[in-house]
């Protein structure tokens, strides 16, 4: 049998860290990774992030991001070790035989260049097709990934066009030199549900119709499973498992494996409103300044007192406009919002203290919703002191109370936000707002930066502090998932109105309007086969139609 | 309206309101000026009858509102006023001045803006490695040395030494380009030398904050040469920041110099308007100061429109 295409042997890749105060040191990100990719095949590589899975990919390439090293193993590519290839071998290798898909193509592609230059640039640097070959194969391309107008979509500047359609530019942009492998990086991640099964049935029709080889990289198991022939399961930048997707997703072998396809077990028994509404929203419309069109129409919602409203929707929808008009940073143009019985007034300057402290926020980014230059201490302790007068030893004592309820420990009380992972951080978030004491916090995607074993782990804590703090949640998400394992309500939103509201079962039963059939039969789930199954679907309904 | 144009006109009109409002300031300004004008041009013996007729003819007795838009007016009809001091009219001695100061600063530019830039790209390339820092030290040791003793230093050794140059950079309309080019080469030096630095550092840093882009990577990924990625991927991106600094190296070429028309004895603007201000001069003083702010705005705002030119978002408009 003839060499594989790509082969990789005992990888070893390191970096340098710089802890303040102390001297750098080495710290490996990746060790004793091996695995070998024939020819059309595409292997899933899937991890959460530290598990160095971008690292291996980009090492096909023998590119190390940001001061990355590889320095141990083997990396073969169509029979030559590439990390023995001098500067020349390398720029002959990147763009021509392996090219790379990045997670978000809207920072991946230039701003001050036309698309086209962008998408065949390789190909006649490398002298793979002429100018006007290269061009052809591009409108193909597009024409493939169902681009509109494929013949000019190639003249327009990236911010002309949307997200999801960049993305698959970067895939043309990827296949246009015809590289023998692909690396692709998280490709489907930053995109809304109902635009990623389209991009990936682009991408896995691609790979078919082009025989290309992949190395297909993502946190999102269920995503894997639909492009993938092979997988390896990646922690801590060590190899847990490698095998043929279907023993993966059906027969796990390693206790990680069975964790990541089970994540999302947390069962949550739904509430019935009982009459006791925190917050009402009556009829609201608004509009940013100096626009002309309204982000929000006629919204009415209500949550009642420790339950959770879960408002979905896809990015654009109206989801955040809806957070800061009930927190007054956006005064609404018509309608009211009435908390705990008492109309609130529609701008902050209007609130009162305790208008202000009833209502709390947690963010998706927790790592910028808190200052660097603060311990944990003093952040959780700044809402003790401002709504409460608490100060020294009392302040430090509720302090320890919160680091304690959030399953932290007192150990953290005078570390900084640097020192603490992701999970961490929004656990801090959570405490600060817990320390108001309030009666309802709106959590504002507050996992989709984190990875599923931990964004669960925060999911449960929340519901914990529900029971015992009896705090109503107001939760933004474009995630189902999240949505199922702990709404009581659901209001589903599209393009700033409210489509569907209700309870939970009545949401998520049939009959479904379009727009929420669209939306829940769009998110992966975790089974060989899905998407094939929902794009034959979705080609049947539209020819009865 | 295409809103790039909507954009620039905007910036043309506030461009045109600030000229008004510096007019304003300088008027006001040279109204503030201690002494009086009849005084300095008749002297400590003139008789009362005397500075009280000049200051009538001066029209120094109208009420300052009234001068004020008699000045502008006259402005705005190209007319500058006379000069107290010997009669002559401003405008024609002025636009000889100003086209000597033109041409100094414009031959500067040419050698200065393409060698920065070139060498800001440089320093990118080579970052961190000697080419970078020799460059850096180099040039910010350049523009940390007072320029009339880099004057006088080239003066020596390059006029006097070697006999390439001459000391002095006298011009007239007498002079063919080439020899007027002769003449300035050690001013354009100096120049070079002082403003260097400046846009040299700006085009590195715009250009090293660009490279850390997720879009450099996927230039780097598609394996282009370093100098590709450089010029064609992360430059584009750097225009606006580096134009800035450009315009405003620029202006003080065209305002700042009068250390150099002095070290060198070049007929310049700023020679000029010292000589006025020593004399109390008004009126030419008021002249000039219009002419150096209209330099300023004007080269402040073509930076502007370059930079809005070079934002592909406000160039192609979803």
């Amino acid at each position: 049998m003839a060499d594989p295409l790509l082969k990789v042997r005992d990888l070893k890749i390191e970096a340098t860290a710089y802890p303040p105060g102390e001297p750098p040191q080495d710290i490996t990100i990746v060790e004793g990774v091996s695995f070998a990719l024939e020819k059309g095949r595409v292997l899933g590589l899937i991890g959460e992030s530290g598990a160095g899975k971008s690292t291996i990919g980009l090492s096909a390439m023998a590119y190390g991001r940001g001061g990355v090293r590889i320095t141990g193993g083997e990396v073969w590519v169509n029979g030559r070790d590439v990390l023995k290839l001098g500067t020349a071998g390398l720029r002959r290798l990147r763009g021509a035989e392996v090219s790379y898909v990045a997670q978000s193509a809207a920072a991946a592609f230039n701003p001050a260049r036309k698309i086209m230059d962008q998408v065949i640039e390789a190909t006649i640097i490398h002298g793979r097709a002429s100018r006007q070959a290269a061009h052809a194969r591009a409108v193909a391309l597009f024409s493939k990934l169902s681009l509109p107008e494929p013949e000019t979509f190639g003249d327009r500047y990236p911010h002309q066009v949307s997200g999801g359609q960049l993305q698959r530019a970067m895939t043309a942009l990827a296949l246009c030199p015809e590289p023998e492998l692909v690396i692709f990086d998280e490709p489907t991640t930053a995109l809304d549900v109902t635009t990623q099964i389209d991009v990936l049935a682009a991408i896995k029709d691609a790979i078919r119709d082009t025989g290309v080889a992949a190395l297909y990289i993502t946190h999102d198991l269920a995503v894997v499973a639909q492009v993938s022939d092979d997988i390896m399961v990646l922690q801590g930048g060590h190899q847990v498992e490698y095998g043929t997707a279907e023993q993966i997703i059906n027969a796990p072998r390693e206790d990680y494996t069975r964790a990541l396809v089970s994540v999302r077990s947390i069962r949550h028994e739904e509430k019935q409103p009982g009459g006791d509404p925190v917050l009402e929203v009556s009829n609201v419309t608004a509009r940013y300044k100096g626009t002309k069109f309204d982000v929000l129409h006629d919204v009415s919602v209500a949550l009642d007192a420790g339950q959770t409203l879960a408002v979905v929707g896809e990015s654009g929808s109206g989801k955040s406009t809806l957070a800061r008009v009930i927190t007054g940073l956006l005064p609404p143009a018509h309608g009211q919002i009435a908390f705990a019985g008492r109309r609130l007034s529609p701008d902050l300057a209007g609130r009162t203290r305790d208008d202000l402290r009833e209502v709390q926020m947690i963010y998706q980014m927790a790592d910028v919703a808190m200052n660097p230059r603060q311990t944990v201490g003093t952040i959780i302790g700044r809402p003790l002191q401002f709504y409460f007068g608490h100060r020294g030893a009392e302040k430090r004592r509720r302090v320890t109370e919160l680091l304690e309820k959030i399953e932290l420990g007192t150990g953290y009380i005078d570390r900084y936000p640097a020192e603490l992972s992701g999970g961490q951080k929004q656990r801090v978030c959570i405490a600060r707002a817990l320390a108001a004491e309030p009666r309802m916090i709106i959590c504002d995607e507050v996992t989709s930066a984190l990875d599923p074993l931990v964004a669960d782990g925060i999911l449960k804590l929340l519901l914990d502090l529900q029971k015992i703090e009896n705090v109503a949640y107001l939760f933004i998400t474009h995630d189902l998932a999240t949505v199922r394992a702990i709404a009581d309500s659901i209001a589903v939103m599209y393009q700033g109105r409210v489509v569907r509201y209700g309870t939970k079962s009545q949401v998520l039963s049939p009959p479904f309007d379009d727009y929420t059939d669209l939306l829940l039969s769009s998110v992966p789930e975790m089974k060989l086969g899905w998407l094939e199954e929902v794009i034959a679907h979705r080609k049947m309904e539209s020819a009865g139609h | 309206m295409h809103p790039v144009v909507k954009l620039v006109v905007q910036r043309v009109a506030l461009g045109l309101l600030l000229l008004l409002a510096a007019s304003v300031l300088i008027f006001a300004g040279t109204m503030i000026l201690p002494g009086d004008v009849a005084q300095s041009i008749l002297g400590q013996s003139a008789t009362p009858e005397a500075l009280a007729n000049l200051r009538a003819e001066l029209g120094l007795n109208e009420p300052p509102v009234t001068r004020y838009f008699n000045w502008l007016f006259g402005v705005l009809q190209g007319d500058l006023g006379t000069a107290l001091t010997n009669g002559q009219d401003i405008a024609t001695s002025m636009g000889r001045r100003l086209s000597n100061t033109l041409f100094l600063a414009f031959w500067a530019a040419v050698v200065a803006v393409p060698l920065a830039i070139f060498l800001g790209l440089l320093s990118v390339l080579y970052r961190d490695r000697w080419p970078d820092k020799l460059i850096s030290a180099v040039s910010l040791a350049s523009i940390s040395i007072p320029e009339f003793l880099i004057g006088y230093v080239l003066m020596y050794f390059v006029a006097v030494q070697l006999g390439w140059f001459s000391t002095v950079a006298m011009i007239n309309d007498s002079m063919s380009v080439l020899e007027k080019l002769n003449a300035i080469a050690l001013p354009v030096a100096v120049l070079t030398l002082v403003v260097l630095a400046h846009m040299m550092r700006m085009t590195r840093a715009a250009i090293l904050n660009v490279m850390q882009s997720a879009y450099i990577e996927t230039a780097e990924l598609k394996g282009l040469s370093a100098f590709r990625v450089i010029f064609r991927h992360a430059f584009p991106n750097a225009i606006a920041p580096v134009v800035n600094v450009v315009m405003l190296n620029l202006a003080y070429l065209v305002v700042g110099v009068v250390v150099i028309e002095v070290v060198f004895v070049y007929p310049g603007m700023g020679q000029y308007l010292v000589d006025h201000v020593s004399k109390r001069d008004v009126p030419v003083v008021q002249a000039c100061g219009l002419v150096f702010a209209a330099v300023y705005i004007g080269l402040n705002m073509v930076a502007d429109i370059v930079a809005i030119l070079a934002n592909p978002r406000l160039r192609h408009p979803k």
